[in-house]
């Protein structure tokens, strides 16, 4: 798939954008901070309805304005459809597919489906397990848009149920257990759901990291992938619910005590260990780096085996990695049906179409 | 900021559900502009309603006596209650026709981030309307999304005792969406095929 169409309105430092795009290699060549990274930003967004950049929306709109707007046009085997989302920091967004309002903006996931390699990357293996939670369920949910649902809904019921503990963490003789009760077993349902998604998706990851990483690292390595639940007991049974529900009674005080939420996928972490040794504390920064690219470049091979060819969006990686590195990625970047790059130095890519980016002007250049 | 009243006003709409600073104002700026009629119009309508509209005492529908028309029809079926949220879904149950027993309205839906909790909602009423033995089914049909399936677990849990039968709408609505969108076939069938709830 590709966009042929990027619009933007009072997007981070974009007042009004729009660009007209093409299959194929597409660089937008601009210095630090001059906007370039925004135009592929938007486009991550379409693609999972959140930024890579930042976990809160606010940044995204322009200063002064109340509301961002990105269109995509999309053409998919043939097919054209428009995506339109409002971002409304505080509100609900709003979106439309071809120009019709839809009810709910998870909606429009899966029209536009691209894979994004940037800097940040690095974070899925050093950062925090937040980090790898939402790689795996941003992946799942551009994956199988149904995922989008279960996701929110474990969310929303944390949110919830949050509120409910902190609620008798301020008023312990309000406590009603039955209200409790039904916030458990909703909790405990949809954290089933989420879990199980996740587990299945983990498995048909782990082969395809290993293989990317022995292309990229330019060696064979071993290279595991190991889902770490906050209940441990949650993964070996064929009832997490069950499990889930038994951990939520044990830790029945220490919530009370504490106002929150302890058991849960959101408590979770991807382990990944390189050669045995936990990689978030013993990789090298090469490693570090490999194992990065090779996760996005899992994810990439995960859309192909779905049948589709996502847009590859590579913000500001070419220039850190070396000639080996690079090799491994050259092969997805030929095989993609369309690749947006932003780089602060040009690259020698040939046949590429280049925009300069400047001040947030953006210029075609032939 | 603007001078005294016109800020006063703006404030007072920017409270209404649904309408936010830039609408407050726009409106506002609307009402500035209209005639003094239609204004005195709009201010008469509304405090007609806080005069004359009440909530039935019986079930919580919006009524223009003490009892509302459905709690006073003798035609209604007694032994089935249909526990919804709020009026308006008293309203899209009514326009399918496949239900002639009446209602309860809870005036909500549990939900601790909004603050509202069972105690809230007219929960305690429910009880006592059951406790005679009349109503032989309970049908719950309060929206299909989290808050709605969490209070539809609740009332199951708290009414198991007294032993009538709970039900819940078939699913086939939307989920994750509100009862009043739900168009009158889906709604009507979802009636129709309703099952017992597990507590
Ligand atoms: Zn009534």
């Amino acid at each position: 798939m590709y966009l042929e169409e990027l619009r933007l309105a009072d997007f981070r430092s974009y007042g009004s954008l729009s660009l007209n795009l093409t299959p194929g290699v597409t660089v937008f060549v601009g210095a630090n901070g001059q906007g370039k990274t925004n135009i592929v930003e938007a486009v991550g967004y379409l693609a999972t309805l959140r930024s890579h950049r930042t976990a809160v929306e606010s940044p995204l709109i322009r200063e002064g304005a109340s509301r961002a707007r990105i269109r995509g046009v999309v053409v998919d085997d043939g097919r054209t459809t428009s995506v339109d989302v409002d971002i409304i920091p505080g509100q609900a967004n709003n979106a439309w597919i071809n120009g019709v309002r839809v009810r709910r903006v998870r909606e429009i996931l899966g029209i536009c489906k691209a894979v994004v390699f940037s800097p940040e990357d690095l974070k899925l293996v050093r950062g925090d397990p937040a980090s790898r939670r939402e790689y795996l369920d941003d992946l799942l949910v551009s994956l199988r848009p149904r995922y989008a649902a279960i996701r929110s809904e474990y969310e929303r019921t944390v949110h919830q149920r949050n509120a409910y503990l902190k609620e008798t963490l301020k008023r312990p003789h309000r406590l009603d257990p039955s209200h409790l009760d039904v916030w458990d077993q909703q909790l405990c349902r949809a954290a089933e759901a989420l879990l199980k998604a996740r587990l299945s998706l983990t498995s048909s990851l782990a082969p395809l990291v290993e293989q990317a990483y022995a292309a990229v690292a330019g060696h064979h390595s071993v290279v595991r992938l190991e889902y770490r639940s906050s209940v441990p007991e949650a993964l070996t049974t064929q009832e997490p619910e069950a499990a889930y529900l038994a951990a939520i009674h044990r830790l029945r005080e220490a919530e009370l005590a504490r106002g929150i939420t302890l058991v849960g996928p959101h408590r979770d972490d991807l382990d990944i260990f390189l050669d045995d040794r936990p990689a978030r504390m013993y990789a090298s920064h090469g490693e570090a780096w490999s194992l990065a690219l090779a996760l996005r470049l899992a994810a990439y091979e995960m859309f192909r085996r779905d049948g589709t060819r996502p847009i590859l969006v590579l913000d500001d990686v070419l220039a850190e990695l070396d000639s080996g590195r690079r090799q491994a990625l050259t092969e997805t970047i030929d095989e993609a049906e369309q690749v947006l790059l932003t780089t602060a130095v040009d690259e020698d890519l040939p046949k590429a179409t280049r925009f300069l980016v400047r001040a947030g002007e953006v210029r075609r250049v032939d | 900021m603007y001078e005294g009243v016109v800020q006063d006003l703006i404030d007072e709409l920017g409270k209404l559900p649904g309408i936010g600073p830039k609408s407050a104002q726009r409106i506002a700026f609307h009402l500035l502009g209209v005639d003094a009629d239609q204004v005195r119009r709009l201010a008469e309508v509304l405090l007609q309603v806080k005069e004359r509209v009440r909530f039935c005492t019986v079930c919580g529908n919006v009524a223009e006596a003490d009892r509302c028309r459905i709690c006073t029809d003798p035609r209604r079926d007694a032994s089935v209650l249909c526990v919804v949220e709020e009026p308006k879904d008293v309203i899209a149950i009514e326009r399918t026709r496949e239900f002639h027993g009446r209602y309860h309205v809870l005036g909500g839906a549990i939900s601790p981030i909004d603050g509202i909790g069972p105690e809230d909602l007219r929960i305690r009423e429910l009880l006592q309307r059951l406790a005679d033995g009349a109503v032989k089914e309970l049908i719950i049909a309060t929206d299909p999304n989290l808050e709605g399936e969490a209070t539809a677990t609740y009332l199951a849990r708290i009414v198991a005792p007294l032993g009538v039968r709970v039900t819940r709408l078939a699913s086939g609505l939307p989920v994750g969406g509100d009862l009043e969108y739900a168009d009158e076939v889906t709604l009507g069938r979802a009636l129709e095929g309703r099952r017992a709830l597990d507590v």
